[in-house]
């Protein structure tokens, strides 16, 4: 009888089990199990994540899980942010909200990264789902304030409201008056990728005095100093709170005002913002310091000494994001005060620069790898760097689980033995056995690419530039590291061979992008026909692979996984590899 | 990046030559000027920087190699500009929103021999921008109407800051809200006091911050 006790439950028995479930990976597990727990769990799964729009069709998942209350999707590959996609590639939302319009009344919740969204399908999201809260539109597209507009008037229920680096068409700053005076249940709003005109603030003052949850706000650079103090006072509640342009003449009666707003902000933890800053006036956030845990200030082009004081406030920072200003001493005032720093970011202030203008070296991170012993996620962006350094920084911090390089100068050496930063990078690997996400810069021979092979065992994304001698170095990569999903290389000798090889590889990672390397078009076309559960992209804009010989590289390929098929909106310099549109391609 | 850079190269590139020791400055005799780590450098690029000014936008502190801080557009920085590879360094949006544009304009002081150039985009408020040219021309003091307080005096010139705007009238600093000044200003001019009589205001002008 015991053994056939799991057939009993009731339905309503397991599905009150799996409510309890959330994650995505295992939601999938429990829907391996058996057939009826397929069929139960489809039917209670909530949250949809879709890290590649193309990977399936809105049609396939809409059939699969019929009562899906959110849903977030990624679009275009991760090297779009730096321009490497050409405008029109796609990644359109449309074609999602219009077919979850009609099965998902009831969505609560939408979240896209890199996609196009229009104000049509801005229109149709508000006209469509009655108790829509969440809107995060992050890196999108395509869109403009009428679209806002629109949310704005419909969304009686919307919470959270977030336009996160969003390229938005600013028509005008009336939107946010399209809020009803009924409207109050704003819990997060961020604007500040906003131009100058695109927000009026009165209206902002109007609906922040209304919101008594609000709880998350960022303002654009539009909004003066001298309007935050009031913006603050209706909201001390705030939680996390992003400034306008912070810069004022400097007046006694301002400053004060503004500290004694933020003072009055107990809950305050996060602040962003900070677009031409007035050294003089950062002291009127000092009263928060000691409580915040994140702080950005990659915008904030204020010199070394002003950042070190700043930073020294803070001794409970977790998160700090700054440019190179803050040089090395200042990154070594960090290293001693802010112990819990978990994640760091170091931009660069002249990144087209040939010289440094500013005193920012790898002695910065060395001290903070061995002064923050819970530092777990790295960007930094330099001039020059060691391997010594390197194998350092990995010897103190085994717990790095995220580290970005970039040395600004492509095929940089090391600066003290002008050697390769092979053994820099395998020591990260090596010591850093929870490293997720890795990126290379310098001067990398394939040795690297061995280490990374034999030790980034649990690497879910490598980005590449400018690295390795031969095929071997893909090869290494792509057969030995087990988990990885993303891989993206630009400007790397790899070609046919290593990628032939491990092809059925790929079917086990997301999507593979590869610019400005050595891939012929005959094997893009080998990988395209004989892989039927990839789609294999060229994207080429001197015209048809076609029309150029079998071994001639292509500009650009992204290959990804998909159960949907090639995909029907590439623009003309797209080209698929898949066997039945190679019709397309005489 | 802006190509009215690249028509100062010309003077910069003195190719070794000890351009600091030929160097006309305006500070008192005897004055060190900040150099750099001291070596005699050749190349253009420090030239540049040293002669427009060591401190623009913040006279207290310069980095430690002495130089300014300044974002000196990559054309002044090699005599041939470097090719620049797309998306290379990854950083994003950056034509957007972190690099400013340049606004070079001219200054003028009265019975100074040469005139110099400020990048009014260095600048957030009037105060840095009168902090910097009076560091610039150390010897003359620049009235400053916002703060209403006088600046020391040193040799007992005092000089009123005025600039040529968009219609070509000569108006006084600080007015305008700051990035209206900035948008507007072709050029500045410190005037000697007493040749302002009858322009310079008795009462200091209201000036709002940027709104």
């Amino acid at each position: 009888m015991q053994k056939r006790l799991a057939y009993s439950l009731p339905d309503e028995v397991l599905e009150h089990v799996f409510s309890f479930i959330q994650s995505d990976k295992d939601r999938n597990a429990v829907s391996a199990v058996c057939k009826s727990w397929y069929e139960i769990e489809r039917w209670c799964r909530r949250k949809i994540f879709v890290g590649n729009c193309y990977a399936v069709s809105p049609g396939m998942v809409i059939r699969r899980f019929p009562e899906v209350r959110s849903v977030e999707l990624k679009g275009k590959p991760h090297f779009a942010d730096f321009n490497l996609v050409p405008d029109g590639w796609g990644g359109y939302v449309l074609p999602w909200i219009a077919e979850m319009a009609g099965a998902y009344p009831w969505l609560e919740a939408i979240r896209l990264k890199r996609m196009v969204v229009t104000d049509e399908s801005l229109e149709l999201i508000a006209k469509s789902f009655k108790n829509f809260k969440v809107l995060v539109l992050s890196s999108c597209e395509g869109f403009s304030t009428d679209g806002l507009a629109a949310i704005a008037a419909s969304c009686k229920n919307l919470r959270e409201l977030d336009l996160r680096e969003s390229d938005v068409d600013d028509l005008s700053g009336h939107w946010l008056s399209n809020f009803p005076e009924t409207y109050t249940s704003m819990v997060s709003l961020n604007i500040s990728c906003l131009g100058s005109d695109e927000v009026s603030i009165s209206a902002l003052e109007r609906l922040v005095s209304r919101c008594p949850n609000l709880r998350s706000l960022r303002l654009n650079r539009a909004v003066p100093l001298d309007k935050i103090a009031n913006i603050l006072r209706l909201a001390p509640q705030l939680i996390e709170f992003g400034t306008g342009a912070y810069s004022a003449e400097l007046r006694s009666d301002v400053f004060s005002n503004l500290a004694g707003a933020f003072s009055n902000c107990k809950e305050l933890k996060s602040l962003s913002g900070f677009w031409d800053v007035v050294p003089d006036y950062l002291p009127a956030i000092y009263s928060v310091c000691s409580r915040l845990t994140s702080l950005n200030l990659s915008y904030a082009t204020i010199q070394s000494p002003d950042l070190l004081k700043l930073v020294s406030h803070c001794p409970s920072l977790q998160r700090l994001l700054v440019l190179d200003y803050i040089e090395d001493s200042g990154l070594e005032a960090l290293a001693s005060n802010c112990k819990d720093l978990q994640e760091l970011r170091v931009f660069p202030s002249d990144p087209f620069g040939v010289e440094p203008n500013a005193s920012l070296t790898e002695q910065g991170l060395v001290a903070v790898s061995l002064g923050c012993p819970k530092l777990q996620s790295v960007l930094y962006f330099c001039r020059r760097m060691s391997n010594a350094a390197l194998v350092t920084i990995a010897k103190n911090r085994p717990n790095l689980t995220r580290f970005r390089l970039c040395i600004i100068e492509p095929r940089t050496a090391d600066y003290l033995t002008l050697e390769p930063f092979d053994i820099g990078f395998g020591a990260i690997v090596e010591h850093c056995k929870d490293l997720r996400r890795l990126s290379l810069s310098g001067l990398l021979t394939d040795l690297v690419f061995e280490y990374i092979g034999t030790y980034a065992k649990k690497l879910e994304m490598l980005s590449v530039a400018f690295a390795g001698d031969s095929d071997l170095g893909l090869h290494y990569v792509l057969s030995g590291c087990k988990s990885l999903r993303k891989l993206e290389i630009r400007d790397c000798p790899f070609g046919d061979k290593a990628l032939l090889a491990n092809a059925s590889k790929l079917e086990t990672m997301r999507s593979l992008w590869m610019s400005s390397c050595s891939v012929s078009y005959g094997a893009c076309k080998l990988l395209g026909q004989k892989m039927p559960k990839l789609n294999a992209e060229v994207i080429d804009e001197r015209g048809p692979p076609g029309s150029r010989p079998e071994s001639c590289p292509v500009e650009k390929l992204y290959i990804y996984r998909s159960v949907a098929g090639p995909r029907f909106d590439m623009p003309p310099f797209v080209w698929t590899m898949n066997e039945d549109s190679t019709l397309r391609l005489s | 990046m802006s190509s009215e850079n690249g028509k100062l190269l010309p003077e910069t590139d003195a190719g070794g030559l000890n351009f600091e020791a030929t160097e006309l400055t305006l500070g008192l005799p005897g004055e060190s000027r900040v150099t750099s780590d001291g070596v005699a450098k050749l190349g253009s690029k420090r030239g540049f920087s040293e002669t427009v000014d060591l401190s623009l936008g913040d006279n207290k502190n310069t980095n430690k190699f002495g130089q300014s801080q300044i974002d000196v557009p990559e054309a002044a920085k090699s005599p041939v500009s470097k090719a620049q590879v797309v998306g290379w360094p990854p950083v994003r949006g950056y034509a957007k929103r972190r690099t400013k544009s340049c606004k070079y304009v001219k200054v003028a002081v009265d019975g100074a021999p040469y005139l110099r150039k400020v990048d009014l985009e260095m600048y957030n408020t009037y105060q840095q921008l009168l902090t910097s040219l009076e560091d610039m021309f150390s010897c003359f003091t620049i009235r400053n109407y916002l703060s209403d307080k006088k600046l020391d005096q040193v040799n007992g010139i005092e000089y009123v800051p005025t600039y040529e705007d968009k219609d070509g009238d000569w108006m006084l600093v600080g007015d305008v809200p700051w990035q209206m000044f900035v948008e507007s200003c072709k050029r500045l001019r410190l005037m000697k006091s007493s040749e302002a009589v009858g322009l310079a205001p008795r009462t200091p002008p209201k000036c709002s911050s940027a709104s």
